[in-house]
């Protein structure tokens, strides 16, 4: 994050850096079942973010202490790849952040798994971020509603996530990179796609609460479109049909 | 606790009351002592009833991040101390440590309140500044009594003076002078009620929880936990954050 007065420029003549409206989104393709071993999975492909989600279980819960005889426990592990951003190498395994997010990705899944139907179970959500240009959390978030579905997990409703933020003093949907990088504010929103709860909600930055509403609706029509790619995805996998051979 | 003990402070809660007799946007009694480590540079005792977290400020010199050359760096840092709570155990940091530090690290570094382009001292070379918080205990909200705790700390930090790229321990060049002050407050839903400052019992029932930090007039960092809400619930919380804000930052500067 960096002050109003910021030295580069992130709006030009209303346009964004790579030529969007403040309220497009960057280009999504979103694909179910692309892990052959897991029991669902999907693929990702969001601007320049390339993630993988897989899905186990229900499965024995492991170890036994954390497992409860009343539902199944969510766990959730986001991982980015030392090779994902074009900086420089850092170190694998979890990290602070990694940590958080695998919390408050969880905690949105939480709602949504009717997770009283599999007692003394675990359900693991495993996300890897391959290739990351801002805007993981949400397509992780994205990717994992769509792998769980496809690994027949009843939820009580899809979610679809999208960040909105303010930068060069615009509200903008779907930040990339830069625009997280040198914006003033960002805000990852999950929405359920038929009651529009809100399941994810993070921000940083400074913004009132007129620029916060505001961002509110925007994600909600970026959620709305994501959620049709994801519905697409599911069809595409289950109908058949014409199978596009599956490429990274 | 016991599953009775739960299913009654549910019920009761469900109800619209609160086990301790608050009113359901009432915050317990805020105490914050400053200047209790005199080894750090600033340091604050943040109390919220029987919730108490410890923050200190530390310098030090450190090589500046490679995007921001010309600034000092800003970490901060949260322990659950085991003897805090019977749910804390030792060990490496937690989900729940490693939230609530970034949190308030958020909080405070949306606010641009320190100005860290005044800690550089020469190329590679810049004060780094370490919050550290150490909730000592637990008895629910430690988000709020450690982000109170943290900026109680930078309204009480001196920074040292610097001489041939070192500190001078126990120097003041100036007082820090935090521009802004952020507040968090956090609210937890249980049936059709939001309460503010939920003790350690009452989280325990919670469905929902967000906390939403506020200077004067800005937003400054939300944290959604468990749980999910509605647009409309959102905004109303932010109104009562503001609200809340404003109360604690006269305590603050009291």
């Amino acid at each position: 994050m960096s002050s109003e007065k910021t030295e580069v420029q992130l709006i030009i003549d209303g346009k964004r850096v790579d030529g969007r409206s403040p309220d497009d989104m960057r280009n999504i393709r979103v694909e179910a079942g692309v892990l052959g071993e897991a029991d669902g999975s999907s693929y990702v492909e969001w601007g320049g973010n390339k993630i993988t989600c897989g899905v186990y279980g229900p499965r024995e819960c492991i170890p036994k202490h954390d497992s409860s005889p009343y539902h199944s426990i969510v766990k959730c592990r986001y991982m980015m790849s030392p090779f994902a951003s074009s900086e420089e190498h850092s170190r694998s395994g979890p990290s602070r952040r990694s940590t958080e997010l695998s919390k408050v990705i969880r905690e949105v899944f939480e709602n949504l798994i009717i997770s009283e139907k599999f007692p003394n179970t675990q359900i693991d959500i495993y996300i890897d971020v391959l290739q990351a240009e801002g805007g993981t959390r949400t397509a992780s978030v994205t990717a994992a509603a769509v792998a769980l579905a496809n690994a027949g997990i009843p939820m009580k409703d899809m979610v679809s996530a999208v960040a909105v933020g303010k930068a060069g003093g615009v509200m903008l949907l779907d930040l990339g990179k830069f625009e997280d990088n040198f914006g003033q504010s960002d805000m990852p929103i999950a929405l359920s796609a038929r009651d529009k709860k809100i399941l994810l909600l993070q921000m940083d930055g400074m913004l009132t609460k007129e620029e916060i509403e505001k961002a509110l609706d925007m994600a909600e029509a970026g959620c709305v479109e994501l959620h049709q790619v994801q519905a697409d995805a599911l069809r595409r996998f289950y109908e058949g049909g014409e199978k596009e051979s599956f490429r990274f | 606790m016991s599953h009775i003990r739960r299913d009654v402070m549910k019920k009761t809660l469900v109800n619209g009351a609160r086990f301790d007799g608050r009113a359901m946007d009432e915050f317990r009694p805020i105490e914050i002592q400053r200047g209790a480590i005199t080894t750090a540079e600033g340091s604050a005792i943040a109390k919220i009833g029987d919730t108490k977290v410890l923050a200190a400020i530390k310098f030090d010199v450190v090589k500046p991040f490679n995007d921001r050359p010309e600034e000092g760096v800003l970490t901060t840092n949260a322990e659950l101390l085991p003897a805090a709570s019977p749910s804390f155990e030792p060990g490496p940091p937690n989900e729940y440590s490693i939230e609530l530090a970034r949190v308030v690290d958020r909080a405070i570094r949306s606010t641009e309140c320190i100005d860290t382009k005044s800690f550089f001292i020469e190329p590679e070379k810049a004060l780094g500044l370490y919050i550290d918080l150490y909730v000592l205990n637990h008895d629910g909200n430690f988000t709020d009594a450690a982000t109170l705790a943290a900026t109680a700390a930078l309204m009480d930090t001196k920074v040292p003076k610097v001489e041939n790229n070192k500190i001078v321990r126990g120097s003041v060049d100036r007082m820090l002078n935090p521009s802004r002050l952020a507040v968090s407050t956090t609210m937890i839903k249980v049936g059709d009620y939001w309460l503010l400052d939920p003790s350690r019992d009452e989280e325990k029932v919670l469905e929902s929880t967000i906390t939403i930090a506020t200077t004067d007039d800005k937003v400054c960092a939300v944290q959604k936990g468990k749980g999910a809400l509605t647009k409309t619930e959102f905004l109303d919380l932010i109104d009562i954050a503001f609200k809340r804000g404003k109360d604690i930052r006269g305590i603050l500067k009291g």
